[in-house]
């Protein structure tokens, strides 16, 4: 793990709401910073993610949300010069501890990405994949699996007919959605999204944002986002980031109709970003 | 438009260099399109019959043979002092030029050359007379003449009944015996042989580790002994079958007579194939062409490699080629794995990614030089000191041989794998690796069930070019264990069937040998030819399978199973 520099001196200044959420919270990050290099892209990040809501991430392109969204299942880890300092929670254990397995953490932490990229194997290999990896070789636990997972998608009745076929052989938004079954099928705790709709026509972004209306309440999920409809459609919980920084986190609904902040207001109305 | 406005254009939109490249490529299209047709038409009418004449000369001598080639010289100013003042007049008005044509009179056994030169101001007459017949044989290269008589143990045919069917039924009987005889001596004797140097070798083998003195030592020479008695009873026992054999061979013969007369009497087995050739209808002549192919495909060389088959050298080639590939794919894909996926990539990465690089461009005979030194000297001399001491002197794998050959061109074509296998790598899309690694899979797994298939075909591409690399490569092959006359095919049915060890023959050196290293250049030159079409045929029949297999694996991949 890289070294943890010294926690910038300055005191954050997030504004903080109310949250929804009443069964307490499963992610905790703690005055967390990054540094790719010597470029600092992370500053003193501190919010709760409450267990089994949608958390929305917004903020103007290049702000940091991926990179943030990235550190929670240590997807970073890949990147060369890459340095931390704070902490980040997961159910009270620092995830970037020495101790901690790096390959269960990502199985309890089930992620979908900006574009869909389901492997080139068939519609069923993919969906197993994460539980084969883990060593599941038992035919019938794999096709309840598959069955599972689909119908948590929404994809099962558009596929069933063709579970061996070429997952490639699907549309963007069936990929995406395969994609989301694929993160839910080893049942992991938490779902990480990347702009899981920036890909997609109107169309496929409402089947996904309905999915994820159903998931909510048995996944907590964390879904950065660029569209501002679809923050305040489908998220309970909304982090504003500006430059590396969190700069207002509580209620969607607050942080939309009565922001404190300037940035966030202007954001959110649509004056810049 | 104005006349300067078009000339800017036409140079900004690069017209004189669009030519440019245009005219290149057809050039190079050109040139390798020439080369295949001329490699492939010299190489496909090299077997087909041509026919006999009989040529009068002036000086009232004859000669027979099948024109080879033909080509317009100037003859020493001597010679033409020797003509006749018309003639000479004739060759004046030619600026001094004569023709000639190449002739292959044969019955190197009577005129010690196998092709003569003749000028057409030497030549009185020619005629294509129809008894004529062309003999290929076993040893002394063809016979050009007549048949005067066929002599079939008691009974001798001549004139037309020597012949026709008789002869070819006699003929086919023949080549039966001859084969049963080699049967004999090669296989059965052959067979005697290895187990007598087996029995000779464990002996020794015992007197390395027990001494001479030992108890050991004697019960193993007595058990040797027996053997011996045993093997040289069986030993006697077929020599004498052959010796029966042949000498009821010798009964056959056949009485040929070049164009002056002279007679010859060749034992019928000793004959390869017989024809007249002036006499032949299309559907025959087909018949001796597709004979002699059956015959190149399919028998071992005679004749300094200028005649008989390739069959050693096609199975050297190709087992080789095999080993190789084998060899290679696993080093150069594990090599590529690690420098591409594992290794930081930093300064020391990029050092030794130039050598690699820099290692295709080493010239092949040093491979060879490297291969004789690393693995023949060192490796194989220690391999022979601790697992073949009872052989020494006599090296086992401390000389050239396949093995070494193979790993030594596994070494030359390790470059290409290691760099076509690190491209295929690095096409292999980040969102793929981030989407494994996200669904909890280790670097490995996500390596071998993502990142692998995907690469596949890049890998095989490169494999592909390796073998094709390696296929054609001769130079460091002259080192490293090619022969030009293998006593042994590499595999057989001796244990342990594939012997790693043996030297072999090659086509790419067989080529060198036959067109430039033979005794007879000339009769060696169309061998030059099919031999090389041949060795151009394997090589895309090999790449072939190779692109078939990869087309397979892209198509499984794509819907792709654990
Ligand atoms: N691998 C990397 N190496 C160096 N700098 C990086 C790397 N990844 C991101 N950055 C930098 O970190 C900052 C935050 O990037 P990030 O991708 O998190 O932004 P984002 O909020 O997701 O933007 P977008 O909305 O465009 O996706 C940017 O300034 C970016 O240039
Ligand atoms: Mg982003």
């Amino acid at each position: 793990m890289p070294d943890t520099p010294q926690v910038s001196p300055d005191p954050p200044d997030t504004v903080y709401h109310p949250m929804t959420g009443a069964e307490g919270s499963i992610i905790e990050i703690e005055r967390f910073n990054l540094w790719y290099g010597d470029k600092q892209a992370l500053f003193d990040n501190s919010i709760d993610i409450q267990m089994g809501l949608v958390t929305a991430l917004i903020g103007p392109s290049g702000c940091g949300k991926s990179t943030l969204l990235r550190s929670l299942n240590r997807m970073n880890d890949l990147i060369d010069g890459l340095r931390l300092g704070g902490a980040i929670r997961l159910d009270g254990a620092d995830i970037y501890h020495r101790d901690i397995d790096v390959i269960g953490l990502r199985k309890r932490m089930g992620m979908v990405f900006q574009k869909p990229n389901p492997f080139p194997m068939s519609i069923a290999d993919n969906v197993t994949y994460p539980i084969k990896v883990d060593g599941v070789r038992d035919r019938r636990v794999l096709q309840e699996t598959v069955e599972r997972a689909l119908k948590a998608a929404a994809l099962w009745e558009e596929v069933k007919d063709r579970l061996r076929d070429s997952a490639l052989g699907l549309s963007g938004g069936q990929q995406q959605r395969l994609c989301i079954a694929r993160a839910i099928a080893a049942d992991p705790d938490v779902l990480l999204m990347d702009e899981p709709c920036s890909a997609l026509d109107p169309l496929a972004t409402a089947k996904i944002e309905d999915l994820i209306d159903e998931l909510r309440g048995r996944y907590t999920i964390v879904i950065v986002t660029h569209n501002m409809q679809q923050a305040a459609r489908v998220s309970d919980n909304t982090a504003f980031m500006y430059l590396g920084r969190i700069v207002e986190y509580g209620k969607t609904k607050t942080v939309f109709t009565t922001p404190r902040s300037r940035r966030t207001e202007d954001y959110v109305t649509g004056r810049f970003g | 438009m104005t006349g300067g406005r078009r000339a800017v254009n036409l140079e900004a939109r690069g017209e004189p260099f669009l030519w440019g490249m245009g005219g290149a490529l057809s050039l190079g299209v050109l040139m390798i399109l020439g080369f295949v047709l001329l490699i492939v038409w010299n190489g496909l009418i090299t077997f087909y019959p041509k026919p006999l004449r009989v040529v009068h000369l002036k000086d009232g001598t004859r000669l027979a043979g099948e024109p080879t080639r033909a080509e317009t010289y100037k003859p020493p100013a001597q010679r033409l002092e020797s003509l006749s003042p018309e003639e000479r007049d004739r060759m004046r008005e030619r600026g001094g030029l004569a023709h000639r044509t190449l002739y292959r009179i044969g019955n190197y056994d009577f005129y010690n050359e196998d092709f003569r030169w003749v000028s057409d101001y030497q030549v009185e007459r020619w005629e294509a007379p129809r008894e004529m017949v062309f003999v290929e044989r076993v040893e002394w290269g063809p016979f050009v003449g007549v048949v005067q008589a066929l002599t079939l143990g008691d009974t001798t045919l001549t004139g037309e009944a020597a012949l026709g069917e008789r002869l070819h039924a006699a003929q086919a009987q023949a080549a039966r015996r001859r084969a049963r005889i080699r049967r004999i001596e090669r296989g059965e004797i052959g067979a005697i042989n290895h187990r007598m140097e087996k029995s000779r070798l464990t002996l020794r083998g015992v007197a390395l580790k027990a001494g001479e003195d030992s108890a050991a030592y004697r019960q193993a020479l007595a058990r040797g002994e027996a053997q011996a008695a045993e093997l040289d009873a069986a030993y006697a026992r077929l020599a004498a079958e052959a010796a029966a054999l042949k000498s009821e061979d010798a009964r056959y013969t056949i009485t040929l007579a070049d164009i002056n007369g002279r007679e010859k009497v060749q034992a019928l087995s000793e004959i390869v194939r017989i024809y007249p050739a002036n006499a032949l209808n299309l559907f025959q002549r087909m018949g001796v062409y597709a004979s002699r192919w059956w015959e190149f495909l399919s028998a071992e060389p005679r004749e300094a490699n200028t005649e008989g088959g390739v069959l050693p050298a096609i199975f050297g080639t190709f087992v080789m080629t095999l080993l190789m590939a084998l060899a290679v794919a696993p080093f150069g894909v594990m090599a590529a794995l690690y420098l591409r996926e594992y290794a930081r990539q930093g300064r020391l990465v990029s050092a030794v990614r130039i050598c690699v690089n820099n290692l295709a461009g080493v010239p092949s005979i040093v491979y060879g030089v490297f291969g004789l030194g690393f693995f023949a000297y060192i490796v194989g001399a220690g391999i022979d000191r601790i697992f073949y001491p009872e052989r020494l002197p006599n090296p086992t794998f401390g000389t050239g041989g396949l093995l070494w050959a193979s790993l030594t061109l596994a070494l030359l074509t390790v470059p290409v794998v290691i760099v076509a296998t690190e491209e295929a790598l690095a096409a292999v899309p980040q969102s793929l690796r981030e989407g494994s690694l996200a669904c909890g899979a280790s670097k490995w797994q996500t390596i071998k069930y993502i990142v692998l298939p995907k690469a596949l075909p890049g890998i095989m591409t490169g494999l592909i070019l390796a073998m094709a690399r390696g296929a054609g490569e001769v130079a460091p092959l002259m080192l490293v264990g090619v022969v030009k006359l293998a006593p042994e095919l590499p595999i057989d049915a001796y244990f342990p069937f594939l012997h790693l060890e043996r030297s072999f023959m090659h086509l790419g050196f067989h080529i060198f040998d036959v067109g430039f290293q033979s005794r007879n250049s000339e009769a060696g030159k169309p061998m030059v030819f099919v031999t090389t079409l041949l060795l151009i045929t394997l090589v895309v029949l090999l790449n072939a399978t190779a692109i078939f297999i990869r087309n397979r694996l892209k198509r499984k991949y794509y819907v792709g199973h654990f």
